[in-house]
């Protein structure tokens, strides 16, 4: 199972809502609760991300440049124990 | 078991750190970080000038790490001009919106591009005037609604929507003109890949590049962030098609 | 250098390329053709950049982007295409970019004429774009001076960071006369342009260039900054020509061309026995208000004469503070409005006997 991750910055996001269209598995969400800045921003569940391949549409079609993707490197030879 | 990660995607370096005052949905932020990820891996930063327009892209300064000068309304390409033909080394690229270019400054594009000045130009057309509220621009689509065409665009009055990049292609002063937009991820790639050809054909060769991106206002076209997201496929792309108009240069394609 | 015989549009080209300047952009119109037409031809000679640009419009907004970066620019033009130049100038003033515009005075207003004018007063010492800026303002009224304040306004425009207008004429940038070249010799206390937009070259700071400024209080201070660098030009940097008004009973206040016929009336006036002086301003702006006030001080009435129908001698009655009379003998500009010396030294007679 992979576990990539990405990182939505609620102090970037404005809750356009353009990466739910981007992600080609439909993984994020709109969130309820407002932000800061007022809007409501977009969000992942853990169980959408644990499906997430870390394709990095997302973060590329956000025009806030919100999101950082990471991509898991486990089975890495220099994973530490 | 630590979990171990590599970053795939990242702010590029050239973008600073900043929330930006561009409405939800609205693709200038896209563009923005497209045009400095092209700055980073060309690694030009340390000596790219900007120089901002008049439009929401005004505040260019506020975004990229960069040094700006800038320009009245329309006179980007010529005040352009003025500081390329000083810092012959440096990579001067100006950032114009559809009234900017494509209204009140269409002679100094016109003959900065006939003049084959050795600059990258990144042109927004989101076929309206956003940061007055919304007028007619030269772009506005025929029959659309704006603050001045309350009827819808009338060619008869109006004329009909300018088409830049295939106008400056006709130049032979113009080494690359293309339409890209960024309304999908597979257009965003192509966009960024685009942008990057620009700014290298500057690099590489000293041409004059443009690039013109299709793009949305949101707010200005009263629809929210993925309604408006979605006219760009629809109404715009069969107005002004993607694609390359021209490219005589002989840049290498990064990839 | 070899003394020289040349038009008064040359000696302005000849000047900037001598003080330094590499890079014109301009437009052809007349009268002033000359100075574009010369710098193409000589500025490549010494590596400079000339550039025909498509506009007045799109050549003041070259020269401001030249000028952002560092360089000795200019850009030339008469009455209508300065008009098309006053945003980028405003925006240069706001910016706080030198530069040199050269105006060689045609008639107006509109399409006007092609003969010799002092009608853009107004328009050059009193702002002339929107928001409220000055410039230098220089008025040769000879081949020399063409040439020396040329090169005084380069000076003056990088010293202060203001934008300089060299405000001639028809007459005066047609005219040949005697030219005494000299080398440039650059003043001490020019400071390397530590502002100007290079790319950020590894430095930390950002450098920019603009004169938007829409945070609460920032364009007020910026431009009561703007505001104190005028105050240092009046203080620092006014001059004029005093002919004969050591002991005079009366003075004519003229500049450029105007004060060329006046001095002779005022010659003429001085063969009658009359003792008749001229102050000619060099600086419009900053304007002598100083040297002035002094001859108000001493009661000594005045005569205006300008190719217009009535600017300076605003400010001529602004600086004497009404304490003596100040007439004024305008020619309006067009073909064959220029007076002769007779002309002027029969105001001179009229006036003289005028008590306030």
């Amino acid at each position: 199972m992979t576990k990539n991750k990405i990182v939505i910055d609620e102090a970037y996001c404005k809750g356009c809502a353009l990466c739910t269209v981007a992600c080609p598995h439909g993984l994020i969400e709109m969130d309820v609760v407002m932000n800061g800045l007022g809007y409501i921003p977009a969000q992942i569940t853990p169980a959408n991300l644990a499906k997430c391949t870390a394709c990095a549409l997302c973060a590329r079609t956000c025009p806030d440049t919100a999101i950082t993707v990471f991509k898991s490197v486990s089975g890495s030879k220099t994973e530490q124990t | 078991m630590t979990d171990l990660y590599e970053q795939v995607f990242e702010r590029p370096k050239a973008l600073k750190s900043v929330a930006t005052h561009f409405c939800p949905g609205c693709h200038h932020g896209t563009i923005h970080r497209l045009c400095a990820e092209a700055m980073d891996v060309l690694d030009i930063q340390q000596r790219t000038i900007g120089v901002a327009s008049v439009g929401c892209s005004v505040f260019l300064y506020g975004y990229f790490d960069i040094d700006v000068v800038e320009a009245p309304h329309g006179r980007a390409p010529a005040v352009a001009t003025g500081v390329k033909r000083v810092r012959k080394d440096d990579i001067v690229f100006t950032y114009q919106g559809d009234g900017d270019l494509a209204a009140i400054g269409t002679a100094e594009i016109i003959h900065a591009a006939n003049r084959g000045e050795a600059i990258t130009v990144i042109f927004v057309n989101n076929t309206t005037y956003g940061m007055t509220g919304g007028q007619m621009a030269p772009t506005t689509l025929p029959q659309q609604r704006t603050s001045t065409s309350p009827a819808g665009r009338d060619v008869a009055n109006d004329g009909y929507p300018i088409r830049m990049a295939e106008l400056l292609a006709g130049l032979e002063g113009v080494a690359y003109s293309t339409r890209v937009a960024v309304d999908s991820p597979k257009h965003i790639i192509a966009a960024g890949k685009a942008i990057r050809h620009a700014f290298d054909c500057q690099v590489k060769t000293g041409g004059f590049s443009f690039v013109e991106v299709l793009s949305t206002c949101p707010t200005n076209w009263g629809m929210d962030a993925l309604k408006a997201n979605a006219r760009v496929e629809k109404e715009m792309i069969p107005y002004f098609p993607l694609g390359v108009y021209k490219d005589a240069s002989r840049a290498e394609e990064g990839e | 250098m070899k003394r020289l015989f040349v038009k008064g549009n040359e000696a302005v080209a000849m000047g900037a390329i001598e003080a330094g300047c590499r890079y014109y952009f301009g437009y052809p119109i007349t009268p002033q053709s000359d100075i574009p037409e010369y710098i193409a031809r000589e500025i490549p000679k010494v590596g400079g950049v000339f550039i025909q640009a498509e506009s007045e419009i799109a050549s003041i907004n070259m020269l401001l982007g030249a000028s952002a970066s560092g360089a000795r620019a200019m850009t030339s033009s008469s009455s209508p295409g300065i008009s098309l130049k006053q945003e980028g100038i405003s925006y240069m003033a706001g910016s706080e970019l030198p530069g040199l515009i050269v105006n060689i005075c045609r008639s107006g207003p509109g399409l006007g004429g092609i003969d010799a004018s002092q009608a853009d007063y107004f328009q050059s010492v009193k702002g002339g774009g929107h928001g409220g800026y000055r410039v230098i303002v220089l008025a040769p009224d000879s081949v020399q001076e063409m040439y020396d304040l040329t090169m005084l306004a380069f000076d003056l425009s990088d010293r202060y960071r203001v934008p300089a207008l060299l405000l001639a004429d028809a007459v005066i940038g047609q005219v040949k006369e005697a030219l005494e070249p000299h080398p440039y010799v650059a003043p001490a206390d020019l400071l390397p342009k530590e502002w100007a937009v290079a790319g950020k070259q590894g430095r930390d700071d950002q450098r920019i260039v603009k004169s938007l400024y829409l945070g609460d209080g920032e364009l007020e201070a910026h431009n009561w900054r703007l505001h104190a660098k005028y105050d240092e030009l009046k203080k620092n940097e006014v001059r004029f020509e005093g002919y004969r008004t050591e002991d005079a009973d009366f003075v004519v206040t003229a500049f450029g061309s105007a004060a060329r016929i006046a001095k002779s009336a005022v010659m003429m006036a001085r063969e009658a026995g009359l003792k008749v002086g001229l102050l000619r301003p060099i600086t419009l702006f900053p304007f002598p208000e100083q040297a002035l006030r002094e001859l108000a001080d001493r009661g000594i009435p005045m005569l205006c004469v300008e190719l217009n129908t009535g600017q300076m001698v605003d400010d001529v009655r602004l600086a004497v503070k009404c304490r003596v009379d100040v007439a004024f003998y305008g020619r309006a500009p067009g073909a064959g409005s220029l007076p002769t010396p007779e002309e002027i030294f029969k105001q001179i007679q009229n006036n003289m006997t005028v008590k306030l």
